[in-house]
């Protein structure tokens, strides 16, 4: 049902850029206005959340440690699973942004022959992750030709890498294929594992058809459409330099396009997507463990009621000295009445 | 013989427990309301206990009670609780954020394993308070509600948090695998907290707490009361060993002071755990002192509130001052060593009236622990048989054949891994880990930590308990394994129904119990029974329980 309301819901986006842009011919609404007001909301909300989640302090040190700790000199101690130095920490984050460490670990648990309890490692997840993310990151990086003006070279040299198979005209991506695949895993192991089917909300599968939805039309404005490119760069260089012209001749996918990943940018950071920035700001992870060698400081350490050792004493006095335990006042001459504890 | 009841473990089948269903429920997790089934929740806090810590609310009531009697503003005091916490803690504000549900934790956690409930997958655990506050602090949570995974806060809700955040172990093992390491038991810790608004407290946690506050430790032991526990130690020690072992207690001008879980002083196997320290010391001649005032390490606080892990902990440096020692030196025990390493330092530090601990017998200065100035007994054990300072003879353990339980604590939040393992290879001949899924970082719990290892749970405990259970049974069939150390009380309390239920046959014991049976002693008598009074070489069968 979520997956459903959340095809609609992206269905209904291109509905909206086809009418708007076909039938209405609002191209500056949806070449230029949107887009703008896209990126305000992006760095805007961006900003407001960061600092949100900034505002929060970390009162204690509590990273999960992964392996041994630091202790005598002549025990080896994990020193990026579990650091306790600013460096090791860089080193566990770097493998935690950039190979998703933790869910490399990932196993599956089952009960096998009706009494074993199994636990086989499981990529599947790690990988669908990783080829997502990356070639994510790729596209990310080829679009920017439309951005620039000389192309920087990296940008050339990673487009070349990427369709060296050179296949179609013009040449198809790797990375293309690799997005498309990695999506489609990450929809279909939600929809068919029963325990995160269950816990799926339209949060999750929304992002997944928007992506979808960006990536189909991306495809088929390079492949089959075979739109006029240089007057898209017009656009969005003029856009980029606050002189925004809508140049003729831009197929309608285009605006389709351009719509669904405006809806992105304006979705990303009032979703989940921010986990982009948490997982650099998740204290289990980005603090050493070193609170026994470094005292840790809480900004709003709260004074608390404790039973001292005054009150204490008061307490039980005479059955210490009854029992011969020494005491710090000594109880009164005349014979205590016993306590009725 | 009577029928058995939900609070023993022959009412449950292992057939049954060994098939969990694994299939969620036909209706969404927001409409299957929560099935309070006796032997899978917990007795309420006693209004005694509340009035005496000054926590709100006291009150007599039943889980089971359509109405639980909380305050007429209940909603409003919830909601000010999570905005506040909200403020206190970016853990809780990034965590109700960031997860996107890719599911990775559902299977980590021990009692999904065990029961299927999908309410147990740390995921939707989350999610019963992410969606509460989807509700009131997200606009598409307040514009779409549901199907954004939001809802209006209800006392049915009250009801699921105190269920499902009372079946949390806060063993952290779903963290471990979690690409943002979502940590569930910071979750928990904040349900729980928010919970203890209302005045909703388990009894198990919260008579712990009170008895601590006021005798300084969990079980209510006055200080005579403790000085003759040491005694009674000290006589099954000298006819173990002959050896007479000295007692210091409340002792100023001492070197260390020694924190020990109060388990240890009343329940079997605890108990020859803490005879062992107490030769140990001795044998060594160590400047030490008990602490009648501080004679808890454990710390039920945190399984209560922040608040309260302060209040309980602040009497171990007070005490240190008081006394004039110049380190502490603390026992086995899991809880007790997150504490002492992730807050005691920040919540009741600097401790700069100490000095940097450093072992009296091999002169080594510790250095990973400049600041709290608190050593674990496994270092400080492990660091003497490194310097050849113990004289041991290991196969006095040879009738036993030990695997190694990592308590989840000592393992994820601190990394305590190595230490105990050199200490058993130093002192056993027959040493065997269990599968390395279910150890070090990735051990399983016990299923009765964080104040569930009361009878009256004793569903979800033998159901928590399978995976670790599972992997003992595992060991006991291939390597003939009869014996599982763990450095943690909670275990030595909680592992002994595990055992007896998933690998009957294999008993608990703490390190130092083995470290000590190894050790050759100055003036010792023949050796020929064990400090369980045992006769050496021959297994006790089955249960150890007291």
């Amino acid at each position: 049902m979520n997956a459903v309301l959340s095809l609609v819901a992206v269905l209904a986006l291109v509905g909206l850029a086809v009418l708007g842009v076909e039938a209405g011919g609002l191209y500056s609404l949806f070449g230029v206005i949107v887009p703008y007001i896209a990126i305000v909301l992006f760095l805007g909300g961006l900003i407001f959340r960061v600092l949100g989640w900034a505002k929060s302090p970390v009162p204690f040190r509590i990273p999960t440690t992964c392996g041994q700790q630091k202790s005598l000199p002549w025990i080896k101690s994990s020193k990026y699973d579990n650091p306790h130095t600013g460096f090791g920490v860089l080193v566990r984050m770097a493998l935690e942004i950039l190979f998703f460490r933790s869910l490399f670990r990932n196993t599956k648990t089952q009960i096998a022959e009706g009494d074993k309890v199994t636990y086989g490692p499981t990529k599947w997840l790690w990988m669908g992750a990783i080829a997502f993310h990356y070639s994510f990151l790729v596209i990310f990086i080829r679009h920017l030709r439309f951005f620039t003006e000389p192309i920087p070279f990296f940008v050339d040299l990673l487009q070349t890498v990427d369709g060296f198979m050179q296949v179609g005209v013009p040449v198809f991506y790797m990375t293309s294929l690799i997005f498309f695949g990695a999506l489609g895993y990450l929809l279909l192991r939600r929809l068919a594992i029963p325990q995160v089917r269950y816990i799926s909300l339209v949060n999750d599968y929304f992002p997944l058809f928007l992506l979808l939805g960006i990536a189909t039309t991306g495809i088929l404005l390079r492949h089959f459409v075979k739109t006029d490119v240089v007057g898209i760069k017009e656009l969005t260089l003029g856009l980029l330099s606050f002189q925004p012209a809508i140049t003729e001749g831009i197929h309608w996918l285009f605006y389709v396009h351009l719509f669904l990943v405006c809806t992105l940018l304006a979705y990303f950071p009032f979703s989940k997507l921010m986990h982009l920035i948490g997982v650099f700001m998740s204290p289990t992870r980005n603090l050493a463990n070193n609170s026994r060698m470094v005292r840790h400081i809480n900004p709003w350490n709260a004074p608390v009621k404790v039973h001292t050792y005054e009150e204490y004493e008061d307490d039980f006095r005479d059955k210490m000295v009854a029992a011969g335990l020494p005491v710090d006042k000594q109880p009164e001459p005349k014979p205590a009445q016993a306590e009725k504890e | 013989m009577a029928e058995a009841k939900p609070d023993q473990m022959d009412y449950y089948q292992q057939e049954d427990l060994l098939k969990p269903d694994y299939h969620p429920p036909k209706t969404g997790w927001m409409d299957t309301p929560v099935d309070f089934r006796p032997g899978s929740w917990i007795y309420p806090g006693k209004p005694k206990h509340l009035e005496y810590l000054g926590l709100p609310n006291p009150r007599e009531w039943a889980v089971t009670d359509e109405d639980w009697k909380l305050p007429e503003n209940w909603k409003e005091i919830l909601l000010d609780g999570i905005q506040e916490r909200l403020d206190k803690y970016r853990t809780f504000k990034i965590f109700m954020d960031v997860c996107v549900r890719c599911g990775a934790c559902a299977d980590k956690c021990h009692f999904f394993i065990g029961g299927g409930d999908p309410k147990n997958m740390p995921v939707l655990r989350a999610e019963l308070l992410r969606s509460i506050y989807r509700k009131e602090y997200t606009l598409a949570g307040k514009l779409l509600g549901k199907m954004v995974g939001a809802r209006e806060l209800t006392i049915d809700v009250v009801k699921e948090w105190f269920y499902y955040f009372y079946q949390c172990t806060e063993c952290r093992r779903c963290s471990v695998f979690c690409p943002y390491g979502i940590d569930t038991a910071e979750i928990t810790m904040m349900g729980r907290e928010l919970l203890g608004l209302l005045g909703i407290y388990v009894n198990w946690s919260i008579e712990p707490v009170a008895n601590c506050f006021r005798t300084g430790n969990h079980l209510g032991i006055q200080p005579h009361g403790l000085k003759d526990t040491l005694e009674f130690f000290a006589e099954d020690i000298e006819e173990a060993t002959g050896v007479k072992v000295k007692i210091p207690i409340n002792k100023k001008g001492a070197e260390v002071l020694f924190v020990t879980p109060s388990g240890d002083f009343l329940a079997d196997p605890g108990t020859y755990t803490c005879m062992g320290y107490m030769t140990l010391f001795n044998e060594i001649g160590l400047d030490y002192t008990w602490s009648t005032y501080a004679s808890e390490g454990g710390n039920f606080g945190l399984f209560t509130s922040a608040d309260v892990i302060k209040s309980l902990n602040a009497k171990i440096y007070a005490e240190a001052k008081r006394l004039g020692v110049k380190w502490i030196l603390g026992g086995e025990c899991g809880h007790m060593w997150r504490v002492l390493n992730q807050y005691m330092d920040t919540m009741n530090g600097p401790a700069d009236f100490l000095e940097v601990p450093k072992s009296p017998i091999t002169g080594t200065v510790f250095e990973s622990a400049k600041s709290t100035k608190m050593v674990h007994i496994s270092e400080f054990t492990a660091d003497l048989i490194k310097h050849g300072k113990l004289k041991l003879d290991p196969s006095r353990n040879d009738h036993i054949r030990v695997t190694y339980h990592d308590s989840c604590n000592p393992a994820r939040a601190m990394g305590l891994l190595e230490e105990p393992r050199y200490i058993l290879n130093s002192v056993c001949n027959n040493f065997f880990e269990m599968p390395e899924n279910t150890i070090r970082e990735q051990t399983f719990c016990c299923g009765g930590g964080a104040g569930l290892g009361t009878d009256e749970n004793m569903e979800m405990r033998l159901r928590g308990g399978l995976p670790r259970g599972n992997a003992v049974r595992y060991v006991q069939k291939k390597y003939e394994v009869n014996q599982l150390a763990c450095v943690c009380a909670i275990d030595r309390a909680t592992l002994i129904t595990v055992c007896d239920y998933w690998a009957p046959g294999v008993t608990v014991t703490g390190i130092t119990e083995l470290v000590v049976n190894a050790m050759v002693l100055e003036g010792e008598n023949d050796r020929s029974i064990n400090l369980r009074l045992e006769p050496v070489g021959e297994q006790k069968e089955g249960s150890d329980d007291a």
